[in-house]
């Protein structure tokens, strides 16, 4: 599994990375973490408000900060 | 009107904060607040406090309504209408979608990718960062409401104008070619509940306050050092109503600078206190909050030097232009 975290590299980008992390350490999921902080690589995924989490290159969430259960939540769905 | 006019002064302006903070200054650090020191230490706490709890409120409930306003609709409804009123219309939902500069590129390549008309996305990038809901309540805070209303207003038409003019010009060939390559996703949208939108709101007020409370206090010391240590003399000599350079002298100043609108309001107060035409601050407001050289470096990305040169143009011209209308028609609203 790939996860892509889009965000300039605001705080909110870093909390959204540590949360997943903490995400995955939860589930025991294997996955590999990326930052993409290119604005013209994040706009083309359609988001307009970052920080934006990207799932095996499906955006599953943007424009906020999601708290580790519920990224454990996504990462089970999307699995 | 008794009452209104009352919690006017104690809801917006606070009259019982000055006096709380008078209190405490002349009682507590045995200073009087007419003098210099005294009166610069009075403003400073004073004001801080003031916009710290209006902004927390404000931001609070208009953040509220703004999760009604996501840019993700606000293109969807933009891209339903078209010419002036969608210019229009572009400008109104600027005042409402949550905006920093920092997502002004996502914004602009979603819009554009999207179809939208370039000058309909200029009026609304314009009036995103220009004309703030929070802001209107803090200039009728700071001023009085007529201030306010007429700042909306202008600060609207110059949204309308330079897009409406943008549009005319078919410029869309200055837009970097890769913009348009972009697929535009249509993301789904997700359902809030209320507690989801008190969660976003709260988020917001944090979130905006720790981005903005260094400029807040900068203004306000740049205020209180206005109000209490530079002569008047010397600010009239530059900045006087009757001196016809200084909206020039305030716009080449407020135009590469950036901060807030909440951090310009103190110094905007003080420089009318001192006798500063109600245009030329407008337009040191506007060109602060409008034009700033990190928000033309994002831009750049995304647009080439002649579409950039031209909305700097455009947007320069327009609060130079407001700020002598102010002037000549202030009288009526201080």
């Amino acid at each position: 599994m790939i996860i892509k975290i889009l965000g300039s590299g605001c705080k909110n980008c870093i909390n959204l990375k540590e949360n997943t992390e903490k995400a995955l350490k939860e589930t025991g999921i294997d996955a590999e973490i990326i930052k993409v902080e290119n604005m013209k690589d994040i706009a083309s995924y359609g988001v307009m408000r970052t920080p934006a989490l990207v799932i095996d290159e499906k955006v599953v969430s943007y424009g906020k900060v999601l708290k580790p259960g519920d990224i454990a939540g996504l990462l089970e769905k999307y699995k | 009107m008794v009452i209104i006019s009352w919690l006017n002064r104690q809801l917006l302006k606070m009259e019982w904060l000055f006096e709380l903070i008078r209190l405490l200054v002349e009682n507590v650090f045995g200073l009087n607040i007419d003098d210099r020191l005294g009166g610069s230490i009075h403003f400073f706490i004073y004001d801080v406090i003031k916009i710290f709890i209006l902004l927390s409120v404000l931001i609070f409930t208009i953040s509220y309504i703004q999760s009604y306003f996501p840019p993700e609709r606000t293109k969807k409804i933009l891209g339903r209408i078209k010419g002036v009123p969608a210019n229009i219309l572009g400008a109104l939902l600027g005042t409402i979608t949550p905006f920093c500069s920092c997502s002004s590129i996502p914004i602009f390549i979603g819009f554009t990718s999207a179809g939208l008309p370039l000058g309909v996305t200029f009026s609304f990038l314009i009036s995103s960062p220009l004309v703030d809901l929070a802001s209107i309540i803090l200039l009728a805070s700071i001023f009085n409401w007529r201030t306010a209303i007429a700042y909306v207003v202008v600060g609207l038409l110059l949204a309308v104008v330079s897009g409406t003019i943008i549009s005319k010009l078919k410029f869309e060939e200055y837009v970097e070619s890769y913009v348009f390559g972009k697929s535009s996703l249509d993301l789904e949208q997700e359902e809030l509940t209320v507690n989801d939108r008190i969660e976003f709101s709260k988020n917001q007020v944090s979130d905006i306050i720790k981005r903005v409370w260094k400029y807040i206090l900068i203004g306000v010391g740049i205020g209180a050092a206005i109000h209490n240590w530079i002569p008047e003399s010397l600010i009239t000599a530059i900045l006087g109503q009757d001196k016809w350079y200084s909206v020039i002298i305030a716009a080449v100043v407020g135009i590469p600078m950036y901060a807030d609108i909440f951090g310009t309001l103190p110094i905007a107060e003080a420089l009318i206190a001192k006798g500063v035409g109600l245009g030329t601050v407008l337009t040191f407001m506007m060109g602060v909050t409008a034009l700033s050289l990190p928000s033309m470096i994002m831009l750049k990305q995304v647009i080439k030097p002649r579409l950039l040169w031209t909305f700097i143009g455009l947007v320069s011209a327009g609060i130079i232009i407001i700020g002598y209308a102010f002037n000549a028609i202030g009288y009526m609203f201080i």
